[in-house]
């Protein structure tokens, strides 16, 4: 009998019942709640008179809609009216139900996916839910994670697991050695680009490869974030010591004697040597150079040595119209190349990457360095209260503002632009989050997708440039 | 939930791929608490011509007349046919919910996202695949007859074309019960608390740092 993958671990020892129809129920550990997907869950328990089942395995921090400048007057100084009741709701419906809450102006607060795994809330060997789709990031941990509709995040408030049918298992190993100022964003970028947004629909996508496992964790939940980007519901990298010393001595991770234990049973969350894939990809690290996406969807994607497509050259027709959307939207030319887009606004931040070592990334690249005068602005706003704290203790704050990037407080910011922080109509922005769709990050606003250090590029030029350039100056 | 046994409706074609749950429902409007209302703000970025605001009253404003809901031969029109990796993107249920408070039954695509795919399920809208060859059949169909209707039964697991050409679809056999019978999910797993509990003792003594509780 062929071993088994992760993914098949962690099903088999969450798998609570298995129906005859195929259907499964299985347990889940934590959950995470936020305060755009949760108000109409916690509704439904009060109507039909239902109590959680395990309150104390739920957090909950408020991230989409709070605002990223100064905010110490509290919720009450959210201008938008309609914000404001949202984050109180979720104020409010854990206070009713007794959930532990980082609010606002908490420390602790920041984008649910920095903060579950900050907390050692996520754990190796987990089952990690949110009413949010880059839930897929916990999976960084060896942790089967991935995101809900509000229907399931109030099944699981109420019964503590899910209705599920298994996914199957892919594989995208990707081996070799990154090149200098290739980042895990180019990575997953480069993925994307190859396999499609619907690529790894219907699996858990495993990532792996010598190229993976040299990358950081942090670096690791860049990719799992984006596996929904693929398709994927589910992102997942092995456990290694990386990752083991990731949550010695955060505040929920085991303690003692447990640590121990804990240990042990984590060094089991690889994928069997003999284990089947139902899907594999391979990619070679060295066929990946920093990423631009041009147009609305993540897998238009290219090299940022790359000129913009032509969709004369498209035969299949459904496509070639694709791209003449995205290019009237975007507002570019075919052919043109991707260095000359010029730029209005630059965003680094969003659950892709917030944290820390985005942030040491993207200041490395403009310490010294000014912001071109073309651009209206430049963000950078932390994953969590924690990642500003400790991004300030490393004066990063400082080398931003030099550089004359706004320095802001943790939230989801930009990323969707739920809160004040939005693209104007036509806009070009080099944005570190994760979606480039019409509209994402204002109306009328056009995304690119890059990762930190060729955004804070980006941002120096005033246009897309090679980041490497930048390196060897 | 409510029931889908059989329907009968207009269909509306929305000729392009990856349809996003942004384009769907635009953030803007995610910000309600409540579960009902987003009809009038379904694909509000494609629907209307200006950038639409939340509890703003969208009678008055300017339609994309291109847009194929702004059509009036598609008006009244209960299931979407779409193209393929319908509903990517982000998980919210709202997407769900404003096609359903719109007054669509159903979508039928080639492929649908996998999120998007299990939140339609448990609000009483059928997701149906059907292969590439015959969602272009059906688009090709829907462009020269004016007032197509397409016919879903659920029980039978087949679209009926007006010709009475039929389709059958898969359908996970728990979702069809559910969709059936109007079954609330919740309820029924909670049958199963004995096995839930059960689970939980034996879990405890494997891996006891998971029921630590999160705490302040
Ligand atoms: S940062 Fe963006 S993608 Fe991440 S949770 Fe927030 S809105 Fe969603």
């Amino acid at each position: 009998m062929a071993g088994k993958t992760l993914y098949d671990k962690l099903w088999d020892a969450h798998l609570v019942r298995q129906n005859e129809d195929g259907s499964a129920l299985i347990y889940i550990d934590r959950q995470i709640l936020h305060e755009v997907t949760s108000p109409q869950a916690f509704e439904g328990l009060r109507l039909a008179g239902r109590k959680p089942w395990r309150i104390d395995a739920n957090l909950a921090t408020p991230d989409h809609n709070v605002p990223t400048t100064a905010r110490a007057g509290g919720v009450d100084q959210i201008v938008d009216p309609v914000s404001r009741i949202q984050v109180k709701t979720l104020d409010s419906n854990c206070d009713d139900f007794g959930i532990v809450e980082f609010k606002m102006n908490d420390l602790r607060q920041g984008i649910v996916h920095v903060v579950g795994p900050e907390q050692g809330m996520t754990l190796p060997g987990s089952t990690v839910v949110c009413g949010d789709s880059h839930t897929s990031t916990h999976g960084a941990f060896g942790a089967l994670a991935h995101g809900i509709g509000t229907s399931e995040v109030e099944h699981v408030l109420a019964t503590q697991c899910l209705i599920a049918k298994k996914m199957k298992n892919m594989l995208v190993r990707v081996d070799g050695q990154l090149g200098a100022g290739v980042t895990a964003k180019d990575v997953v970028l480069h993925i994307i680009g190859v396999i499609g947004t619907a690529g790894g629909t219907g699996c858990a996508m495993e990532f792996g490869g010598s190229a993976i496992q040299s990358l950081s964790v942090e670096g690791r939940m860049t990719i799992c974030n984006m596996s929904i980007e693929a398709g994927a519901r589910v992102g997942m990298v092995a456990v290694d010591d990386k990752t083991i010393e990731y949550f010695r001595g955060r505040p929920f991770s085991p303690k003692g004697e447990q640590w121990d234990r804990a240990v042990e049973a984590w060094k089991d969350l690889v994928s069997d040597a003999d284990a089947e894939f139902d899907h594999v990809v391979e990619i070679r690290a060295e066929d990946i150079k920093p990423q631009v996406t041009w147009g609305t969807s993540p897998e238009m994607v290219l090299p940022v040595d790359a000129n913009v497509p032509n969709p004369e050259a498209e035969a299949d027709a459904v496509k070639a119209d694709g791209i003449r959307r995205a290019l009237k939207y975007m507002g570019l030319s075919a052919d043109q190349k991707i260095t000359d887009i010029q730029l209005d606004r630059v965003f680094i931040g969003s659950c892709t990457n917030s944290r820390i070592e985005d942030l040491r990334a993207a200041a490395e690249v403009v310490k010294g360095r000014k912001v071109a005068a073309t651009l209206k602005q430049a963000l950078v706003v932390p994953g969590s209260g924690l990642v500003k704290e400790q991004a300030e203790k490393e004066g990063l704050d400082k080398i931003f503002i030099e550089a004359g990037l706004e320095w802001r407080e943790p939230g989801c910011s930009m990323c969707l632009a739920m809160n004040p922080d939005k693209l104007g109509q036509g806009e070009h922005c080099a944005s570190t989050s994760n979606r480039n769709f019409e509209g994402r990050q204002g109306f009328g606003g056009r995304t690119h997708l890059v990762s930190p250090a060729m955004a804070a590029a980006a941002a120096v030029a005033g246009h897309f440039v090679d980041v490497r350039e930048l390196m060897n100056q | 939930m409510r029931k889908f046994t059989q329907h009968t409706g207009v269909v509306a074609p929305l000729d392009r791929a990856n349809v996003d749950t942004d384009m769907i429902i635009p953030k803007q409007f995610l910000k309600s608490i409540k579960r009902a209302g987003f009809g009038p703000n379904l694909f509000d970025e494609l629907r209307y011509m200006d950038e639409g605001q939340p509890d703003q009253d969208c009678s008055g404003r300017p339609l994309n007349p291109d847009f194929v809901l702004n059509q009036p031969r598609y008006a009244g029109s209960s299931v979407l046919l779409a193209r393929e990796n319908f509903g990517c993107g982000s998980s919210r249920e709202h997407a769900p919910w404003a096609l359903d408070d719109y007054g669509f039954r159903a979508v039928i695509a080639p492929s649908f996202a996998d999120i998007f795919y299990n939140n339609c399920f448990k609000n009483g809208l059928l997701p149906i695949v059907l292969n590439d060859s015959q969602v272009d059949q059906l688009f090709k169909e829907v462009e020269v007859n004016e007032g197509y209707q397409l016919t879903i039964d659920l029980e039978r697991q087949v679209v009926v074309s007006p010709s009475g050409e039929e389709f059958a679809f898969e359908v996970d056999g728990f979702r069809r019960h559910c969709l059936l019978e109007g079954l609330d999910d919740i309820g029924l797993t909670l049958q199963n608390a004995d096995s839930i509990k059960a689970y939980e003792e034996r879990r405890r003594q494997e891996a006891p740092w998971l029921f630590d509780a999160i705490h302040n």
